[in-house]
């Protein structure tokens, strides 16, 4: 067990790629060191994905379509 | 007016001849807008379903979203992000609702780290070796998920649509709902806190 309190500041902009390389390497170097954090940053990275599958699911009604096209300005 | 007609090949133009021309460069700009606009319409959709607190909400927002697009398609810059542009107005139009309706109640302070979900899922599948990551969220529904976004105070589920669900980085988000990258951040990290929150209190009214 560790003190993962730094880790878990910086798993969210690790799992977004917006840490800097040096935040990076800091960050990859616990991971290997500690299978604590490592299981919840699996963890975060598949439910990440699992939220995406489950919330993207619902295709737009068809009937929207065509009032959008009708918002259409008429040709001249 | 009958002079125009008499101009041969190789004469300038007249005015009203330029105007004519320049009008039709206009109607063809205005027509690839509009078609590639609701080429994007499935993901403008996408978006507004999950800022929106219901179906037919979305829908409205879309509309008047694009509605509000074709009106003032001259300010779109060509070669600029099409998408962020609409987007920029959907989330404006949201939250001009969203103040008419209700504000945004503040979030309580969250005591819980980031790992409270997950704590909480692998108690409830028991725990021990064996409960692996994948299982454990397995144990989440498609409902429990949409539910507990939707439970997400709008500031927040804004950027988590924007950011987990439509991938636009932080700089592009940021744009589109007119905050500081900062905010954006940090309205990020609190959403997730608050979803995975959500989705803990589900997972334990299920058991």
């Amino acid at each position: 067990m560790c003190d993962c309190d730094g880790c878990e500041q910086m798993m969210q902009p690790y799992l977004d790629h917006a840490l800097t390389e040096e935040q990076r390497i800091e960050a990859e170097a616990h991971l290997d060191a500690c299978s604590y954090c490592r299981k919840r940053y699996r963890f975060e990275e598949n439910l990440r994905v699992y939220v995406r599958q489950a919330a993207v699911d619902e295709p737009m009604p068809p009937e929207l379509k065509e009032r959008l096209a009708a918002l259409r300005t008429p040709l001249l | 007016m009958g002079t125009a007609l008499l101009v041969s090949p190789g004469m300038s133009e007249t005015g009203s001849e330029t105007a004519a021309r320049r009008l039709a460069a206009e109607e063809r700009d205005r027509v690839r807008f509009e078609e590639e606009a609701l080429q994007l319409s499935d993901q403008v959709y996408r978006v507004a379903r999950h800022m929106a607190g219901s179906r037919e909400e979305a829908e409205d927002l879309v509309q008047d979203t694009y509605a509000r697009a074709f009106r003032s398609w001259r300010s779109f810059q060509a070669g600029t992000n099409l998408r962020a542009w609409l987007l920029r107005i959907l989330t404006n139009l949201n939250i001009d609702r969203g103040r008419k309706q209700q504000r945004t109640p503040e979030t309580q302070p969250l005591e819980e780290g980031d790992y409270f979900l997950y704590n909480r899922l692998e108690e409830s599948a028991g725990g021990g070796a064996g409960s692996g990551e994948e299982r454990v969220i397995e144990r989440l529904s498609q409902d429990d998920i949409v539910n507990a976004l939707a439970a997400v105070p709008r500031d927040f589920r804004d950027v988590i649509v924007l950011v987990d669900l439509s991938d636009f980085s932080y700089q592009d988000a940021a744009q589109i709902l007119d905050i500081p990258i900062g905010t954006v951040m940090s309205r990020l990290h609190r959403g997730r806190r608050v979803l995975k929150r959500e989705l803990a209190e589900t997972t334990t009214e299920d058991d």
